[in-house]
């Protein structure tokens, strides 16, 4: 897909945290901590970038997995390799 | 290349059309492990086993309980289910990835056990997939004509390559059997298998030698189960000629409760009972889904010729996936 704005990945990535894990749309916003915040595990964080994957079609392997601890750091990453 | 003139023409059997399942049979250690009792002895606790993997209690065989007990009670339960005599077995396949010697086989001793005279015996290794390629095995010998009945069981002692004290694993694996009859039919009652592999993804569920246990890479095999496994059981489907929405039951690996509501999600099947025998039983391996079935039957979950769709998938990494009639 082409580039995506910042609020279009977060409205997206809200849309596949709802999916899998039943949170609130509203709930999700760039500052809240996964795994802190909105209590999603580490299984959940694989569901969620396979979901990821096929919305966004950028790839977030495990190893990377680990290093993305907020919301935010999923919009970057996924803004950083769609450029 | 040019096909030899033979000297002597090779007579082969009648092919039969179909081969069904006649019976399953089904055997649990009696000693339950509840997650309270692991939680005494590792950093766990019942909450997070529930939440991370869906299970409640497991069963553990005891020392003095062999891979080719299990195999017995559960293959003479389902012989006996069958209405055949042992005499009637051709062939007997044993499922596993769990016996504690390379030889003699699980098998040949289990078939004698079961009186069942001079049949053969091999024993088939694809994890927690083989029972979906010992299936698929029987199925082929009885249509081809190798064997009028065959006799599959997976049967797993995992607890002997358990590292008791790694939480990671402890907490999933299990011991028991499961068992069914395959006879030849008109009517087909196993649909074709689809089978494959991943060999480059070895080293993500395995053994080191023969003085370690069970490792596995929890998200990376979680990602593969839930990305790779779901479009092969569809294809299973599509393959017997049938649509999910036909489906009475979905009988993945009982792997992770987590993998598989996310299997039985994708696949799509409305109308079917999704196994969740995991809760109870654990992660069994081979023996999973003989036993979820077995159970699965003994409640009425299913009736008697429903489309049930088996999904195996496990260390290798290996799958195999089919559709069967319920017996």
């Amino acid at each position: 897909m082409a580039q995506a704005t910042e609020q279009q990945i977060l409205d997206g990535l809200a849309e596949i945290i709802d999916e899998i894990v039943g949170i609130d749309k509203d709930e999700v916003t760039p500052e809240k901590n996964f795994i802190d915040d909105l209590d999603i595990d580490s299984l959940s964080m694989v569901e969620i970038a396979v979901a990821a994957q096929d919305k966004f079609g950028v790839e977030i392997p495990d190893d990377e997995l680990r290093n993305l601890k907020t919301v935010k750091d999923v919009i970057n990453f996924v803004q950083n390799l769609q450029a | 290349m040019t096909t030899p003139t033979p000297r002597a023409r090779l007579r082969v059997p009648n092919v039969t059309p179909g081969a069904r399942i006649l019976s399953f049979g089904d055997y649990q250690p009696s000693k339950v492990v509840t997650n309270d009792d692991l939680a005494k002895t590792v950093d766990t606790n019942d909450e997070w086993i529930r939440s991370r993997v869906g299970i409640a209690e497991r069963r553990i065989a005891g020392d003095d309980e062999s891979l080719v007990d299990m195999a017995v009670h559960a293959g003479g339960k389902a012989l006996a289910g069958s209405g055949l005599a042992p005499d009637d077995i051709d062939l007997v396949i044993v499922a596993t990835a769990s016996h504690d010697v390379p030889m003699p086989n699980v098998s040949a001793p289990t078939a004698h056990r079961l009186g069942i005279h001079a049949p053969g015996a091999f024993d088939l290794n694809a994890a927690c997939s083989g029972f979906c390629y010992a299936l698929a095995t029987a199925s082929a010998a009885v249509r081809g004509g190798s064997a009028r009945n065959v006799l599959v069981i997976g049967a797993e002692k995992t607890s002997q390559w358990i590292d008791w004290t790694d939480r990671s694993t402890c907490i999933i694996f299990a011991d028991g059997a499961g068992a069914a009859v395959v006879a030849g039919s008109d009517e087909p009652g196993i649909g074709p298998v689809v089978w494959g592999s991943a060999g480059d993804q070895a080293d993500k569920i395995s053994i080191a030698d023969r003085n370690s246990f069970i490792t596995q890479e929890g998200q990376a095999v979680f990602r593969w189960a839930t990305t790779a496994i779901a479009p092969i059981a569809l294809e299973a489907c599509e393959r017997a000629g049938i649509t999910p929405a036909d489906l009475g039951a979905i009988v993945p690996h009982q792997a992770n409760l987590r993998i598989v509501d996310s299997i039985a999600r994708k696949v799509g099947a409305t109308n079917a009972v999704v196994a969740d025998d995991i809760v109870t039983s654990g992660n069994t391996m081979a023996a999973s889904i003989p036993l979820a079935l077995a159970h699965m039957i003994e409640r009425g979950d299913v009736r008697s010729g429903d489309p049930a769709l088996l999904i195996g998938f496990g260390a290798g990494l290996a799958y195999a996936a089919q559709v069967i009639q319920i017996p």
